[in-house]
């Protein structure tokens, strides 16, 4: 607990639920996280775990101050950053990265993949920066001309983690950035990423809804159930002794490929 | 947006070269109007008048699309009529164009209270009959050129911010507009480089819309004779005054109709094969 970088208390995100709004008067309130708190070491790999609707993705973006919290601190590196405003914001950004769930969305369509890295950098797509962005990826130097669309899947994943490393960031949300992708490019962006955590001295938040990924990957493990944590713990306890019976059911979830082994 | 890699695959339509074909053929006209006009557009012969085009008896050689009730050369007036057609097309169409974009990037990109002023004026401006807003306009303003693309662009603007605004929208839902906010741009800077290049293309094929319907509104104003002095050719007042003699003299009317549909049609579809050839994503 004393080395934490990200320290989150008390969160709780409302959206306004359009949908059930009366004809006259607000919108009521949708509580989309609930009394969230964690925190995360330096230098390690935290996997936040659960269903469809169960907050993940919104909690990754509050991480990354895209959308903003009803309730709660959030202190990053000692800093508040909860009410920062966005021109306060913007020198704690490039320390704060998110690589996103559908790298087709998140790459700009008519930008090429090297001003899609150069920007955040405020450089040239010359910059040596970029070429050493897309060999820590694993991509060609000549894919900087290339546009998203003329990239594969697993390509454009790759080019979303080139641009949020890059920047050389202390924290980084990945989004089930591999949900998309089939299972050999799966497995190649998860190899990549465990390198790239170990190589640059990452701290990471890995969203997913697939234990078996999080096994691989992370050392804490925490399981949101609508909204709430129902689980914190070291990824190799929640394996063996779950305590909650959503994680059970989680872990029941996982296809094995031999019936006879017992995780 | 001008990138040439997509565009070296695939071929450039027909509709791409057949209306760049007939738009270079009138911008020709246009710019050498003097040298190629085989007579004075303004020069009056009796004596000749209401001669037939050249393939029906009675034609006289020199008179291609034969004379108006004046006597004066049609073709030589179509050429010269392509001036003021090319004028305000391009005056017009980039002024609509300009003003119309930008308060519907603005709107569509910033929401809030800039959008509900910008939406209801766009509302209340297109709740106006655009033909009788012109003419009332020009009334008040006066005739002339510069009264007509006036007109043209206070009328016309709405359509691009309706159109630019829900493009805009869509764009600012997607992932990319948010990564830039994680990068730390600023509002106008996402606005300008990321929202904007993703909306060019539906800016340039609506530009040259614009510009076919700048065409056809100057062409009604010459109708109503509310557009520019009648010592100017101009292809609405030619039809205006053809429809005089319609029975007399078919050809004084139709073929500045033929020209005018023409260019309005190639301007239209000139965009269309812009965006196709150009436009490097492949959705």
């Amino acid at each position: 607990m004393t080395d934490a970088l990200y320290r989150i208390e008390g969160l709780r995100v409302e959206v306004a639920d359009q949908t059930r709004k009366p004809l006259f008067g607000a919108a009521p309130r949708l509580r989309i996280l609930d009394d969230i708190s964690f925190s995360i070491e330096r230098r390690s790999v935290l996997g936040i775990v659960g269903g469809s609707g169960s907050g993940k993705t919104t909690l990754g973006r509050t991480l990354v101050r895209l959308v903003e919290p009803t309730a709660g601190t959030l202190i990053f590196d000692g800093q508040d950053v909860t009410q920062l405003s966005d021109d306060a914001m913007r020198p704690l950004r490039q320390r704060i990265q998110l690589i996103f769930q559908d790298p087709m969305s998140a790459l700009n369509p008519r930008l090429t993949i090297g001003r899609i890295i150069a920007a955040p950098l405020r450089a040239k797509t010359s910059d040596p920066r970029v070429a050493a962005a897309l060999d820590n990826v694993g991509l060609p130097r000549g894919f900087a001309g290339r546009y998203p669309h003329e990239l594969s899947g697993g390509q454009r994943q790759r080019v979303g983690i080139a641009r949020a490393i890059a920047l050389r960031p202390d924290f980084i949300v990945a989004d089930e950035i591999v949900s998309g992708l089939d299972v050999s490019s799966q497995a190649q962006v998860l190899t990549l990423l465990a390198n790239l955590v170990k190589d640059l001295g990452l701290t990471l938040a890995f969203i997913s809804h697939d234990l078996s990924v999080i096994r691989r990957l992370c050392d804490r493990v925490i399981v949101l159930q609508k909204g709430k944590i129902v689980e914190d713990q070291p990824v190799a306890d929640l394996f063996t002794s779950p305590s909650h019976e959503y994680t059970r059911q989680l872990l029941n979830s996982i296809p094995e490929p031999d019936p006879s082994q017992r995780w | 947006m001008l990138d040439g890699r997509g565009a070296v695959k695939r071929r450039a339509g027909a509709r791409l070269w057949l209306s760049g074909l007939w738009l270079a053929i009138v911008a020709l006209a246009a710019v050498f109007a003097p040298l190629i006009a085989p007579h004075d557009p303004l020069m009056q012969d009796l004596l000749y008048g209401r001669l037939p085009p050249f393939w029906m008896a009675g034609a006289e050689p020199g008179y291609l699309l034969g004379t108006d009730s004046l006597g004066r050369d049609v073709l030589s007036r179509l050429i010269h009529g392509a001036r003021i057609a090319l004028i305000v097309a391009l005056v017009a169409g980039i002024g609509t164009c300009l003003i119309g974009s930008t308060l519907g990037l603005i709107a569509g990109y910033y929401r809030g209270w800039a959008d509900r002023i910008i939406s209801r004026l766009v509302d209340i401006w297109m709740a106006f009959p655009p033909i009788l807003f012109a003419i009332l306009l020009i009334a008040v303003i006066g005739t002339g050129l510069t009264s007509v693309i006036v007109a043209i662009v206070v009328i016309d603007w709405t359509r691009f911010c309706r159109v630019v605004r829900a493009e805009t929208l869509n764009q600012s839902q997607m992932d990319y507009v948010h990564s830039a906010r994680i990068a730390g741009f600023t509002r106008m800077k996402t606005m300008l480089s990321e929202i904007l290049p993703n909306v060019l293309p539906t800016i340039v094929a609506l530009l040259s819309l614009e510009m076919g319907i700048a065409v056809i509104v100057e062409a009604i104003l010459s109708f109503v004779n509310l557009s520019i002095s009648t010592d100017q050719p101009t292809w609405g007042g030619m039809i205006a005054e053809g429809r005089l003699s319609i029975h007399q003299a078919w050809w004084v009317l139709v073929f500045p109709l033929i020209t005018l549909f023409l260019t309005v049609l190639s301007f239209a579809q000139f965009g269309e094969g812009l965006k196709d050839r150009f436009d490097p994503v492949l959705r």
